[in-house]
Order: structure tokens, then sequence, then C-alpha cells
């Protein structure tokens, strides 16, 4: 993996102005981050500490209140840069569309023309095993398919920086795991540098090559830890002694500001 | 193997619903005809024509030629009407539901003119209007376009705000993301609000030729009344009907089929 930054957050804050007599909030920073090209990193931290903020300024859906956010050595404020795609935790498959044409979507809209679309499309969906289900809506598959649908109409768009915001939040332990797999060989397939944004310290020691703990909101980072993992791993990694060994270390750093975040400020001993 | 029994099993699971949805139907129509009758025995024909002789003088009116041009000319303000409250109330209950303070103001305005008894609108609508089509389009439009404005509006505004993040994300336009995205998100409801809007669109077309006009179903059973012909006035009620809860029938079928998909 090389060290050519891709993306890179500078002193960023996000505050959310004052509503309906609620006070302003300050949910995010100032943080400083420097996303490797290529790499798979993930951002762990308590509920409500601004991680998806986090991901929202960098993917230009937000612009942050002070700072600066740069994708591919080019500003990003408040607009979306080409080259990025993102993955929501809720279930963004658009329930009108089938699933090909769901992950079409993006490809026409971009005035592709339709070999290319078929081509890409079968590959996605091939990849993310949806090719049964291509003429199905949405609504005839489980919570996991919907998502892969929403993965692949990503996909398809060929994006060198993959934004995920807790993509498998919604589905049970084994399913995540299998996803997690899924997750690794299109990193590893499409080279494409990853953000993960989970709340679950499992998954990103499984998956990633640096992992951001973040404290309490306002949302810092505390440390970057580096798993050291090969590129080459998938999820039989949760049977080695170095798995527990980054999820206690990261568990240390969070458990205080989980309790924080949970309004039990100073913590239990 | 399973899944074959499963694919066998959910038809014929589906097909007997369907057997069963047609059953009731039947059910109901035998019911609505077995009451209509024991009303005409008990008020006589002077009062209510029986089953029969409605059908049989419905048959008479569709089989003549003097009738088409009054129902041509009902069907076509119907459809006028329906096409205003479609392009008004979806335009006003796009922007409705998108601009929150705009939407917060109008919502109690519209349900309150909702309530209102449009009647009391009709002799302005002639002062405005005249005697026409267009009187009668203008009063059918104005009790369908309300319905339509506000399962429109509550349409835009419960959109699944997922949806135009990722619009944002795949770069759309904002043109783009009101004809894919806005549009097909919200027509499940904008349907619905069709349906209501379909029935009190045609109650308004009806009035409207009830009280001042020369043509069209509703001047045909005022005419049947001035000239006590109860038969057909209640043969053109029931090709009215009959015709209402057909086009309302196809309308809730398209509306289920999109809903399920949600």
């Amino acid at each position: 993996m090389s060290h050519e930054v891709h993306a890179r957050l500078e002193g960023v804050t996000r505050v959310y102005p004052a509503v309906a007599g609620n006070p302003p909030v300050h949910a995010l920073g100032p943080i400083d981050l420097d996303l490797r090209k290529g790499e798979f990193f993930s951002i762990v931290g308590p509920s409500g500490c601004g991680k998806s903020t986090c991901m929202d300024v960098l993917a230009g859906l937000a612009a942050p209140t002070e700072g600066n956010v740069w994708f591919e050595d080019k500003r990003v404020h408040g607009n979306v840069p080409d080259g990025i795609g993102a993955v929501f935790q809720e279930d963004a498959s658009f329930p009108w569309l089938t699933v090909e044409d769901n992950a079409a979507f993006g490809l026409r809209r971009a005035g592709v023309d339709a070999a290319e679309i078929r081509r890409r499309v079968d590959y996605a969906l091939g990849f993310v095993g949806l090719k049964d289900f291509a003429k199905a809506y949405p609504a005839q598959l489980s919570g996991g398919m919907r998502q892969r649908v929403c993965i692949a109409r990503t996909l398809v768009l060929q994006p060198r920086l993959i934004l995920l915001d807790e993509p498998f939040g919604a589905l049970d332990a084994q399913t995540r795991l299998l996803m997690g797999d899924e997750l690794l060989k299109l990193w590893r397939e499409t080279g494409a540098t990853v953000l993960l944004i989970t709340h679950a310290l499992d998954e990103a020691a499984m998956l990633s090559d640096r992992i951001g703990a973040m404290s309490a909101r306002p949302g810092r980072f505390l440390e970057t830890v580096e798993t050291g993992w090969s590129r080459d791993r998938d999820s039989r990694m949760l049977e080695g002694e170095t798995f527990g060994h980054i999820t206690g270390r990261l568990w240390q750093m969070l458990r205080s500001e989980s309790q924080r975040a949970m309004g039990h400020e100073g913590g239990v001993a | 193997m399973a899944g074959t029994q499963t694919a066998y099993s959910r038809k014929d699971h589906e097909r007997a619903e369907r057997l069963r949805y047609f059953g009731d139907v039947a059910l109901v129509i035998v019911g609505i005809v077995v009451v209509w009758q024991i009303l005409h025995m008990l008020a006589g024909d002077v009062a209510i024509s029986s089953p029969l002789a409605t059908a049989i003088r419905a048959g008479e009116l569709l089989g003549s030629a003097s009738f088409w041009p009054h129902a041509a000319e009902t069907a076509k303000a119907l459809v006028y009407a329906l096409i205003i409250a479609l392009l008004i109330g979806i335009g006003v209950g796009t922007w409705l539901g998108a601009h929150k303070l705009s939407g917060a103001v109008a919502e109690p305005i519209l349900v309150a003119l909702y309530s209102l008894p449009k009647i009391t609108l009709y002799p302005l609508i002639l002062l405005v209007f005249g005697l026409g089509i267009e009187a009668k389009i203008a009063f059918g439009a104005i009790h369908g376009v309300i319905p339509v404005t506000i399962f429109t509006m509550n349409a835009v505004k419960n959109i699944n705000r997922v949806f135009l993040r990722s619009a944002r994300v795949m770069k759309l336009t904002a043109m783009q993301t009101a004809t894919r995205i806005l549009l097909p998100a919200t027509m499940p409801e904008i349907v619905s609000g069709l349906r209501v809007g379909f029935s009190l669109t045609l109650l308004g077309v009806v009035i409207g030729e009830l009280f001042s006009s020369h043509r069209g179903m509703g001047f045909l059973v005022m005419r049947a009344i001035g000239l006590h012909d109860v038969s057909t006035m209640m043969a053109v009620t029931l090709i009215l009907a009959v015709a209402a809860v057909a086009i309302s029938s196809i309308l809730l079928y398209i509306d289920n089929r999109l809903h399920r998909r949600v």
C-alpha cells in the first residue's frame, strides 16, 4: 500500500446551527485525517460522536464549519466530487426499480452507453451474488440483499474512494462477517480506498488497515491503530490472537468515551 | 425442488386469494341487488324502479345514439378536471412538501378547504366561467385538487431522505432528482390521492351538470326527475356508478401494486 494521500481533512469541525430553540450542536472536531491511497480505514466511536458527520463532510454532502477537505488534491466543500461513492446505513435501494435497474441507475444518469452498462451491471451483480435476482424488486429481497444492491449500485460507478456508513448495521452477526469478506474482496479487486464508519469494533478490526478511534461528541480522533494485516485477509482471522489484542485495545480507548456518551460522566472504575 | 414447491404453493395461495376476493365482490353485488329489490317492493315504481327494470332501461340508454353525446360531455369534463387537479395538486403538493414552513402554514388551510361544502362556491364558479363545460371542469377540479395536493405534500414531506442523499452522491441535477427520484418515490401516494380525487372530481362534475347544464349525465338525471321518469333517473345513476366503480377499481389495483413495492 502506498502512503500517497488520497483524501485529507484539515482542522475540520462541524457545528449544526440552532434549530427551533435548541442550541447549536458541535458534532465534530477539530479533526485531521489523511486517508492513504488504496487503504482500508475504519472510524469507530460511541453513538452520536460524529462518525457519520465526518463521512458526510468528506463526501461533500455537508460543508465543514471550519477547516478544509481535500480529495485527490481538489478542495471539497459541500459538493460531491467525481470518484466518490457512498453506501449508507439505511436501505437506499429504490423500491420502484428492479435490482438491475437499481444497479444501472447512476450509469444511465451519466450517459454511459448501453453495452458498457450491461457489462458493468452484470459484473457487479455477479460480484455481490445477485445475478439470479436481477429482475426482482427490492421488496422481494432480504435486508442484506438490499444492502448488496446498494453496494452494486456504487460499484458500477467505479469510485476511487468508497465511503461506507455502517452498511451492515441492520444485519445479523453471521451475515455481517460474510458481507465483510465480500467487502474485502471488493476492496482488493477494485484497488479503491475505503472509509468504513462502524460501531462494531470486531468489524473494524477484521476489515481495516488502520482504525481511527473517535471520542464522544464532539468527535475527535483519540488514536489511530495500525492493524498490520496483509491485504489478502478474510473473516477467518477472527480465530487469531492478534485480532483479540486489537479489539481489546480499541475497547480500552472507547470504554470511557462510550460511558461519557451515555451520560455516565467520569466513567466506572 | 423445495423452491419449486414454494413457487407452486405461493401461486395456489394467490389463486385462492383472488377467488375469495371475487367471491366477496359477487356477494356484495348480490346483497345490494337484494336490498334494492326489497326497497322497490316497499316503495313501489313511483319512487324506486326495480333492479331488472333499471338494468333494461340502462341497456336501452346505452343502445341509443342520443345517450352517447351526454356521456362524452361528462367524460370530457371529468378528464379535463382530473388533469387540472393532478397538475395543480402535484405541483403545489411538491412545493408544500419540500418547503417546511409553507407546508406547515398551508396544511390546516387545505384541511379546512377539504371539509368545506364546495357547493357553496358553485354560484361563484358560474359567475366566473358561465354556463358551459368550463364551469363543470372548474367545479370538478376544485373537488379533486385538494386530496391530490394533500397526498403529494405528505409523500414529499415523508420521502426517505437517503434517496436524496444517494441522488447527490450520484450527482443528479435538480431536474433529474425531481423526475427520477422524487416523482417515482412519491408515485404510490400520488396515485392514492388520485383515487380519492377521482371520486370527488366525478362528484363535482356531475353536481355541476345537475344544476346548470344542458348536456351530460347529470343533466339526464335532472331531466328524468323533471319528467318523473324514475327508471331513466336510476338507469343513468347505475351507469355512472358502474363506470366510477370500474375506474376506481383500476386505480385501486395500480395503487396496491405500487404500494406492494414499497
